[in-house]
């Protein structure tokens, strides 16, 4: 089966073919090993975290029951971190924590121990002293500034984006002016609220130490996350830190920054006890621990033209960031960046703030901010469409960006613009025009609906991020004519190893038999930067293309006549010894983005998609069922149409169970349902029917002809088209998430009872 | 408490404490690790296995109930080194994303089949919906179990022939 000696022109293109998985046998099979199913290490102990129960405290002391038998136990406190800081942004918060308490679940101390049911007890047998502080858990509360918990005004972010009349020196009057002269102003409040997860395999990590320093291995998204925290906190030199990815049961965010903490703490008892330590957290430590999508709250106000020309937007953005800064300030950034959807507006005034509250950090998940201000946008125009009386499907086609369009941001759209083709197929696909046009059926106690969302992400880090990230990614010619990538981008189940395989494969004219790509290890591979922003296939994927170009041409280079690329690259080999081809990422060269004024080309393109969803609202339970889901979205270029199709899918059912059913419960600072069993995620019997047309309007800096970053796109219309198909079936808008049965029950007879009166 | 069992055909034996789950008696002494354990309270099926041809969930069973008992996870499903046509329907058609709930999804889909080698979509959704997965959003499983049920038809077919 292996054609690698064939010479290379006779193979067919594999880049837009559905080529089986690279690890789909290993899956199905039940041979991957994730980090839980790598054998025991001699002398392994298992690794367990003590946590706050208070969410705001003086912690006085970390205190061991004496009648306990801790012979066999490791314990790390504070005092045994060398570096007490986990590496991120901003240093403020503690790998374990020291003399404050600043959430409900935050790391005290760990134990560890060989016996796994002693291991729970002396767990148990650590008490924490912690004399309670008043805590704050709203994030309107916070910004009030009340009680301070974080910094002076518990303030951590705030951005302004501004385009017309707001650029003007008196920008906010002028904008205001502007706002007030438009023929229909329509103001709003949206929120959405926290969303775990919920990737199926738990975090978990296995560190040790030997002469050649420290290793971790694990499930993670970002290796060299795993590293800048180590070297931090450990103080090493990088060559004696190696992080290696084990393979990962999902991830969507909730493994990007997280698994430095559960590294740091298992590598914290390994150093300690001189044992290779074991860290597994099960469903409810994971659910109580680890971080969540950022709530939000945005304020909207627009004007426009009484035919629907969109004009002003004014939008005030609140994230929820929880105690520590993590990733928020990037998320609130890329919410903003957002905020003004797909949409033409002359003058803008968007504005963003993060705050503390003492909940768990919240993180990286899947859209990163960008749900959260399309939930906005996206029922603000359901809103705006209403006062008009128009159709909001219409109002969205009506003033979608379209070439040489600026953005929010004053980005000028130039090329690879498919979002008036995907409003064309999904609603031709979905019938939403007649649909919409003929109104709700209601049939018995049954009232169904279809609804629309208009969106497009941003591919890639934001502004000048990828510049000044200079990913890398590294081919090796091998014997055979076989061809290694490495990179430190990560298959988290999105296919990854697959897709940078045929894009190898095309790129070298080899086949994708003669390809393979290294297990993600910090030891083996260059940062390539991290696996989030939908970034790997369009940013990380170029490069590899690029690499890989770089090593056919060598080979090309002295190749003889009638001579097989293997017999070729083996002579090169043979002749100039190791051949590896090292790629830098180089943004394109137009990329201008003003970090100061948040102006210019905040992303170089952007992935495009519209959802319609059609639902049905039981009008006695008010449960809600998607009964079908159409998507068009343009990618670019499709590696691999059905996985490709599967992101698209997979990431349209988080946003539906994030509309529905998935809602995190608080009580004091506290989760009170941290299980699946009560934390409700979509069945196969709850997901519609997914009904997806890829759009491609290839990307000229993307790989393979031209593909974009969809990794997130699919979560942020989902809800949004969800919400607007159940405004047309029972006729309530609904603009706080989620659309439990209780909350639509209380919004309909809160509708029902204003519309007697 | 000694317990014999028979393992994906294979005859077995452990020792454990009779509360001991089945899962952590395959992950841990009988070594198979391709039953995986999501949320060890029986919500997300990644651990289901046959028990007597049976699909359960493994973290919910006491391994003291299973003297005598033959189990077959998700490592017996290949026939001699061959992919099963399910799971190789699995791997090709995007059955598969990042993995984990795979091998319970695998035993869930298996039984139906068993029962019932034509499904409609609704009957595939209802067999897999103990099964959990965040990645797909369970479209191309449903694909993925159709493929293999129409694969499995023709294959029959043919040797009635």
């Amino acid at each position: 089966m292996h054609d690698a000696n064939k010479p290379r022109d006779t193979r067919a293109p594999v880049v837009g073919e559905n080529v089986t998985r690279l690890d789909g046998a290993a899956k199905v099979t039940g041979v991957a090993r994730y980090v839980d199913d790598l054998p025991a290490m001699p002398g392994e102990l298992h690794g367990a975290t003590v946590r706050s129960p208070l969410p705001r405290g003086v912690l006085r002391a970390v205190m061991l029951d004496p009648s306990f038998d801790w012979s066999d136990v490791t314990v790390v406190t504070a005092k045994d971190v060398p570096d007490n800081v986990v590496q991120l942004i901003v240093d403020d918060q503690p790998v374990l924590a020291a003399e404050r308490v600043n959430h409900r679940y935050e790391p005290v101390a760990l134990v560890a121990c060989a016996d796994k049911a002693k291991l729970a007890r002396a767990v148990a047998a650590v008490t924490l002293d912690i004399e309670p502080l008043p805590a704050v858990f709203d994030a309107e509360e916070s910004l009030l500034g009340r009680t301070v918990i974080w910094g002076e005004s518990n303030v951590q972010n705030r951005y302004l984006i501004t385009k017309g009349a707001a650029d003007a020196d008196d920008g906010e009057a002028a904008f205001e002016a502007a706002l007030r002269a438009c023929d229909v102003v329509v103001r709003g409040e949206y929120s959405t609220h926290h969303q775990e997860q919920l990737y199926i395999e738990t975090n978990g990590m296995v560190a040790w130490w030997d002469d050649d320093g420290v290793h971790a291995t694990g499930s993670l998204q970002c290796p060299y996350y795993v590293h800048k925290a180590f070297k931090r906190c450990f103080h090493l030199e990088p060559e004696q830190i190696h992080i290696t990815q084990a393979v990962t049961g999902g991830g969507f965010g909730g493994k990007e920054e997280y698994p430095s903490l559960i590294a740091m703490h298992a590598a914290l008892l390994a150093k300690k006890s001189g044992r290779p330590v074991r860290m597994i957290y099960d469903r409810v430590e994971d659910f109580e621990a680890t971080t969540k999508r950022h709530p939000s709250r945005c304020i909207v106000e627009t004007g426009c033209d009484a035919d629907g020309t969109l004009r002003a937007l004014k939008m005030r953005v609140l994230m929820d960031a929880g105690a520590y800064v993590t990733l928020s300030p990037v998320v609130l950034s890329r919410g903003v960046l957002h905020a003004g959807g797909c949409y033409r507006w002359r003058d803008v005034r968007i504005e963003g703030v993060s705050v503390a509250t003492n909940t768990p950090p919240n993180g990286a998940f899947r859209g990163f901010g960008a749900p959260q201000t399309t939930w906005a946008i996206e029922r603000h125009l359901d809103a705006v469409a209403r006062r008009l009386g128009i159709d909001a499907g219409e109002l969205k086609r009506k003033n979608l960006l379209a070439e040489g369009d600026s953005t929010a941001t004053s980005q000028v759209l130039h090329g690879s613009i498919g979002g008036a083709e995907c409003v064309e197929k999904a609603f031709a696909a979905s019938d939403y025009v007649a649909k919409r046009r003929r109104g709700p059926i209601v049939e018995g106690r049954k009232a169904r609906g279809i609804g629309c969302s208009v969106f497009m992400h941003g591919g890639g880090f934001t502004g000048s991020g990828e510049r000044m990230l200079k990913g890398k990614v590294a081919v090796d010619l091998l014997l055979g004519g076989r061809l290694e990538v490495r990179s430190a981008s990560t298959d988290i189940g999105q296919g990854t190893e697959t897709i940078f395989a045929q894009i190898a494969a095309d790129a070298a004219g080899v086949s994708i038999s003669a390809v393979s790509v290294a297990v993600p290890s910090t030891t083996r591979v260059p940062d390539s930067g991290p696996t989030v922003a939908s970034r790997t296939v369009m940013v990380v994927g170029s490069i590899v293309e690029r690499a890989a170009r770089e090593i056919a041409e060598r080979v090309e280079a002295v190749r003889r006549a009638g001579e097989s690329f293997a017999a070729a690259g083996d002579r090169l080999l043979a002749q100039e010894g190791p051949q590896t081809a090292l790629v830098q990422y180089e943004p394109p060269a137009w990329v201008n983005w003003d970090d100061k004024r948040y102006k210019g080309d905040a992303y170089p393109v952007y992935a495009w998609m519209v959802d319609v969803a059609e639902v049905e609202v039981d009008l006695d339970t008010f449960e809600t069922r998607v009964l079908e889901f159409w998507s068009a979205a343009d990618v670019g270029k499709a590696i691999h149409p059905l996985m490709c199709k599967g992101q698209l899918e997979g990431g349209s059912l988080q946003a539906i169970g994030w509309a529905l059913s998935e809602e995190v419960v608080w009580k004091d600072g506290a989760i009170v349902n941290p299980r699946m069993t009560n934390y409700i995620i979509p069945t196969a019997l709850d997901a519609p029917p997914f009904h997806t047309i890829l759009v491609e309007a290839p990307y000229a800096h993307g790989p393979g002809g031209g593909a974009k970053g969809i990794g997130e796109l699919p979560m942020d219309g989902g809800a949004s088209a969800v919400a607007a198909a159940v405004e047309h079936a029972i006729g309530v808008a609904i603009d706080h998430l989620p659309l439990t049965p209780e909350r639509l029950f209380a919004a309909w007879a809160r509708s029902n009872s204003e519309a007697a009166q | 408490m000694k317990v014999a069992l028979k393992v994906n055909g294979v005859q077995r034996h452990v020792d454990m404490a009779p509360l001991a789950r089945l899962l952590d008696a395959l992950r841990g002494p009988l070594g198979l690790t391709g039953t995986k354990e999501g949320c060890g309270e029986g919500e997300c099926g990644s651990c289901a296995v046959f028990l007597d041809g049976v699909p359960v969930n493994a973290c919910l069973v006491p391994i003291g109930q299973c003297d005598g008992c033959e189990v077959v996870t998700v490592e017996g499903l290949a026939a001699a080194g061959h992919l099963a046509p399910l799971q190789a329907c699995m791997a090709e058609h995007g059955g598969a994303q990042c993995g984990i709930c795979t091998p319970g999804m695998l035993i869930a889909a298996e039984a139906l089949l068993r029962r019932n080698p034509d499904p409609t979509p609704v009957e595939v959704r209802t067999a897999i919906a103990g099964n959990l997965c965040r990645c797909t959003g369970y479209e191309r499983i449903v694909q993925s179990v159709l493929h293999a049920a129409h694969e499995l038809r023709s294959t029959e077919k043919g040797a009635a022939e």
